[in-house]
């Protein structure tokens, strides 16, 4: 008889200890296709770049366009505003990072670290407050650069932050110049 | 709640019916459960807050069958109810206005719990599932205001759902799957009209937690001092019923004046200009009922510090049961408490009014005093003057604190001449 029990139980425990096995690892495969779901599509990433021309934009003028459903800014800098970027001492900055996506991680926020080199007057960032998303407003705030009228952030010309809560400079995103007034963002 | 119905139905089909699902004896052990018989009108926010759920499950399915989920057409499908739709302008200010209306109840409510310590053992799960309604609540309006697509709607979505990009490491994942795309769009739009439909039946579900909860213990009553005997009580119905509906009645008073006369008091005028990704309005608030936790949110000069300030200021309600030091419930019997919690009151208005305000100048300084005695509150004033305050003798029952008031001889009310 007890042999009979002991067979009994072993056979139990491997039919519960199975089942709840099964159970947990289908439940969080059957989660993963509904978290998932909830990812940026395919037709949302095939919005992936934009090509601008630089050309028509003068000394002292911004653009703003849409990539990805986020404004980009594109400035053409004065020689003012590219100098008082340069003479910022990088301690000074909240944020050391340049927070630019085509150099490598961890460049330290130089003026020519956040422009692509030799296209210094040409800044190219996005226009989301690293704060809290709101779009900034350009030439305003302390640094003569932007303000983010949410929440009181203040960004330099080179748009690296300088006072206020958002933690990192603006994000430079991945472009690169198809030709000499040519960009491609994305 | 406990034990066995001692209802016993007569009619033989009652009585069968009954039998198989015990509905009826349910609900009769409802109205007639054993309520403190002094009740302030504080007590009928429970009922109003009740009515404020179903009107806004009403109004809003109505309104879902005319609304168009899309970014191209969701602005003109709301201007489509407010000027073609027969009513739609009615049934839109009712949902509008009936949110605001809501959240006044349902602070009304919180207060009142916090005064006579109704949150105090043995209620400690029906105050957390009060805490969980509320979360509940701010989600649900929340994607509710981002419907309409306006700029307030589109900018606030986008600062709301950015709180979590303050998250280390896994951050921007959780607010790209929040937003299913590289901003607020189409996708976002989408998903918060679905949670927005679904959210109001989970609160629904909340509720009845809720109430059940309450019917374990009862509800507490201005003196704190618990039932002791059927002396203390009255039947739910006619006497609870009678003065709820009342008081529901006056509620809507105010509730029809600000839909018939000030439909847009309550909102922002910026949201009758639909959303543009591309220009942020120069000054962005949330409804004025997510004013003092955004005054919060600010007053933090560091992004995840605010968030996790923002977030404490409503985790910490969880804790109230807890950091409560004293044994006396109401605060009639608390002479030290009673004033803290006035000026606690007037914390959380300073606050509401620096979130409207822009952060600039002494607003900030202002905000940042008014959030750490916010916190303080909680976490110093509550716990001590709990230890140190003598509180007044309390009645022996509530009967006696009602004779007290009313003694023999002296009826309460003369009848009318």
């Amino acid at each position: 008889m007890s042999t009979l029990d002991s067979h009994d139980s072993e056979r139990r425990d491997f039919l519960y200890i199975g089942t709840g096995a099964f159970a947990a690892v289908g439940t969080a495969m059957a989660a993963w296709p509904f978290i998932d779901q909830m990812n940026p599509d395919a037709s949302v990433k095939a919005l992936a770049s934009v090509e601008v021309d630089l050309a028509p934009i003068e000394e002292g003028q911004s653009i703003t366009i849409s990539w990805r459903g986020n404004p980009v800014f594109i400035r053409h800098r004065t020689a003012k505003e590219i100098e008082e970027a340069k003479s910022v001492p990088i301690a000074d900055l909240p944020d050391q990072d340049a927070r630019n996506a085509n150099i490598d991680d961890g460049s330290p926020a130089t003026d020519v670290n956040r422009v692509i080199e030799g296209k210094e007057k040409f800044l190219i960032m996005l226009g989301v407050c690293t704060h809290l998303g709101c779009v900034p407003v350009g030439e305003a705030g302390e640094f003569g650069g932007w303000f983010c009228p949410c929440h009181g952030s203040h960004y330099d010309t080179a748009g690296r932050i300088r006072k206020g809560p958002a933690p990192e400079n603006l994000l430079v995103p991945p472009y690169s110049y198809a030709s000499d007034t040519l960009v491609k963002i994305g | 709640m406990s034990g066995h119905s001692t209802y016993e139905p007569k009619n033989p089909l009652a009585k069968w019916f009954d039998k198989q699902l015990p509905i009826l004896s349910m609900s009769y052990d409802f109205m007639v459960f054993p309520t403190p018989k002094n009740l302030n009108y504080l007590w009928t926010f429970g009922g109003i807050l009740s009515m404020c759920l179903v009107i806004q499950l009403v109004t809003g399915i109505v309104l879902a069958m005319h609304y168009t989920p899309h970014v191209d057409m969701a602005f003109s499908s709301v201007e489509h109810i407010m000027r073609d739709v027969n009513y739609g302008w009615l049934l839109r200010y009712i949902h509008a206005t009936g949110g605001s209306m809501f959240f006044i109840a349902v602070f009304v409510h919180i207060l009142r719990g916090m005064y006579y310590g109704s949150y105090k053992a043995p209620r400690e799960i029906l105050w957390i599932l009060g805490v969980i309604i509320l979360l509940l609540m701010m989600m649900t309006a929340f994607m509710g205001y981002v419907l309409p697509w306006g700029q307030m709607s589109f900018w606030g979505a986008k600062v709301i759902t950015s709180l979590f990009s303050a998250i280390p490491f896994v951050g921007d994942w959780v607010v790209t799957l929040l937003w299913g795309g590289f901003s607020v769009d189409n996708p976002t739009l989408n998903r918060f009209f679905s949670l927005h439909y679904l959210m109001p039946f989970v609160i629904v579900g909340a509720v009845a937690l809720h109430i059940w909860a309450l019917h374990i213990p009862g509800s507490n009553n201005p003196t704190g001092v618990s039932v002791k005997s059927g002396q203390d009580t009255v039947p739910f119905h006619p006497y609870i019923t009678m003065k709820d509906g009342f008081a529901a009645i006056v509620f809507l008073v105010l509730f029809a004046f600000f839909v018939f006369y000030k439909p847009n008091y309550l909102g922002h005028s910026i949201n009758y200009e639909i959303a543009d990704p591309l220009k942020t309005p120069e000054h962005i608030v949330p409804e004025w009922y997510f004013l003092p936790f955004y005054a919060i949110l600010r007053a933090i000069p560091d992004k995840l510090g605010g968030v996790l300030a923002m977030a404490g200021a409503i985790v910490i309600l969880f804790f109230l049961p807890w950091l409560d030091t004293s044994r006396v419930r109401s605060a009639k019997y608390r002479p030290i408490f009673r004033q803290f919690f006035w000026l606690f009151v007037i914390d959380v208005v300073i606050l509401g009014f620096v979130g409207a305000n822009p952060p600039e100048g002494w607003w900030i300084t202002v905000g940042q005093f008014a959030t750490a005695y916010y916190f303080a509150h909680f976490l110093l004033i509550i716990p001590l003057v709990g230890l140190i305050e003598n509180p007044k003798p309390l009645p022996a029952s509530i009967s006696e604190s009602v004779l007290a008031n009313h003694p023999k001889g002296e009826p309460a009310a003369q009848p009318a001449e």
